[in-house]
């Protein structure tokens, strides 16, 4: 695949950039043009706006048959994250025991390698959680 | 509009077919739903077909022209088309066909679903097929199309205390329903304990929880009601046809444990039916996962929402029931070649609506519903058949 692919989401991937509705203030991530309330009203008003990270885990899954490209991954926990902000995330949770991670408990995201694409390929990096400790 | 159909159906074994093509397939089960019309092929107006994604299984594109081609049709130069809409794409090329003869613009019309998985490894595969889920935001990440629907079974089972073994029982089911169905990939019973003791996929569904990976086809005729009694003696009429679409992400939705776009469809597809899902006696619905199916049942109002798990653990599914769900297996022991999935799931309602489904039958069965999903809900079609004589 062509660098351009993956370097225009880079923002979204790396730093969480979503956008806000400067009609109604709802967040969204990843980024839209138009927000799904507002319509017509979003067109020219959707800011970016960056997420702060935190969130906790709405749902996962342990994931043994992996892709190709993850497969010296797995097992790996796969999760839909809800962030404070309201938006929910689809990602891996890192550097916890797949015995531990439940419903309810509180992660920060972390910039990770992602994936790879053979030895001389792209190497993608983008957003993991890791578990909040006290 | 006008009233529509069914006179002709046909399909192929589903399965791992190594000695056939996209085309053998596509072309066997049209002609068979041609022969059972008693059409010589003149008569036919157009085609649909539906179908995945043949450029990834078998590098090739423009399906329709090639089916068209293939069963002889190019000669009368008729329009092909090519309809695509992930795991869904068999129920809506239905649905093109459907409309295109309700609305007048065609009498007799062939619409096909054909799907060649094993022409690669299972791990490609597994990834052609995530790709009905969100590429950028989802499969990227590491979220298999298994892992998304884990990731539903796991909240089903918080918010309404699903258990595993509730779970479970779906493969169970549609397996001994499959033992019946002489044309399903797989004709064996299987204990409950095989479901739960299967290697891991993607916690909590195991081997046994997923359907699995299939070549096949399927293909009926469609034709205006009035003109029907010409080539058949039991046509079977499309009472309804439902639509929906919701995000292509599942993370993006509010409530992840009910699949909006099937009880959206069904509720359309009921309203234009002038019936309640009290009336349905059978129905044949998307059990890519076996959680799929408890939804299924919920979201087209079969069972309140939560109880789906309690109802199939109870028999209330199952053959002999009031309502009997995946006569034919269903995608788990039938068989999930993608494109020919929706088309599969008519040809079943046919054969039962018609009293030709043998051990499997259903006893008078007179209104059948069919429930096809693309994606993790982004797409769910529902069409509603009755017999009419
Ligand atoms: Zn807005």
């Amino acid at each position: 695949m062509t660098v351009a692919r993956f370097w225009r989401e880079n923002s979204s991937r790396y730093n969480l950039v979503g956008v806000k509705c400067g009609n109604c203030g709802k967040v969204f991530f990843p980024p839209r043009t138009i927000c799904p309330e507002c319509r017509r009203l979003s067109i020219g008003k959707m800011e970016p706006y960056k997420l702060r990270g935190e969130g906790e885990v709405f749902t996962f899954s342990i994931v043994h048959d992996a892709p190709s490209q993850l497969e010296l991954q797995k097992p790996y926990i796969m999760a839909i994250i809800e962030m404070t902000e309201g938006v929910r995330i689809t990602a891996q949770i890192i550097d916890c025991d797949p015995a531990e991670v439940h419903i309810g408990m509180k992660v920060r995201a972390t910039m990770r390698k992602i994936r790879e694409e053979g030895a001389s390929g792209i190497i993608h990096y983008g957003y993991k959680f890791i578990p909040v400790t006290k | 509009m006008r009233d529509v159909a069914i006179i002709g159906i046909g399909d192929t074994k589903f399965g791992e077919l190594w000695g056939m093509s996209l085309r053998d397939l596509g072309i066997t089960a049209g002609l068979a739903a041609i022969n059972d019309a008693n059409l010589s092929g003149d008569e036919i107006d157009a085609l649909y077909v539906g179908n995945m994604s043949a450029g990834k299984y078998v590098d090739q594109e423009h399906i329709g022209a090639l089916i068209a081609d293939y069963s002889g049709m190019s000669k009368n130069y008729i329009p092909a088309t090519r309809i695509e809409a992930a795991g869904a794409s068999g129920g809506l090329a239905f649905r093109q066909g459907y409309m295109s003869v309700a609305s007048g613009a065609t009498d007799i019309v062939v619409v096909g679903g054909a799907e060649k998985m094993t022409d690669v490894g299972d791990v490609i595969s597994t990834e052609i097929q995530a790709m009905a889920a969100d590429q950028q935001w989802e499969t990227f990440f590491g979220a298999t199309f298994p892992a998304l629907h884990a990731m539903i079974a796991r909240r089903h089972m918080h918010d309404y205390n699903t258990t595993r073994d509730q779970i479970a029982q779906v493969a169970v089911k549609n397996h001994k329903h499959g033992s019946l169905n002489p044309k399903a990939q797989f004709q064996k019973e299987i204990k409950l304990e095989t479901v739960l003791k299967a290697a891991p996929v993607a916690d909590p569904l195991k081997m046994f929880d997923c359907a699995p990976v299939s070549d096949g086809a399927a293909a009926v005729v469609l034709c205006d009601m009035d003109k029907a009694k010409k080539y058949t003696d039991t046509p079977i009429k499309v009472l309804a046809s439902g639509q929906a679409s919701d995000t292509l992400a599942l993370a993006h939705r509010k409530n992840i444990c009910e699949f909006k776009a099937t009880s959206v469809a069904a509720c359309r597809a009921f309203k234009q039916a002038k019936l309640t899902p009290n009336d349905i006696q059978l129905a044949e619905v998307h059990d890519n996962f076996t959680i799929s199916e408890i939804l299924a049942i919920e979201d087209l109002g079969f069972f309140p929402k939560g109880e789906g798990g309690k109802a199939t653990e109870n028999g209330e599914t199952e053959l002999g029931s009031k309502l009997a769900i995946n006569t034919s297996g269903g995608l788990k022991a039938r068989g999930d070649p993608m494109g020919a999935t929706g088309i599969a799931q008519i040809v079943e309602l046919v054969t039962q609506l018609r009293g030709e489904a043998g051990k499997r039958q259903v006893t008078n069965a007179k209104v059948g519903l069919a429930q096809n999903v693309g994606g993790t809900g982004a797409t769910s079609v529902v069409h509603i058949l009755e017999r009419v004589n």
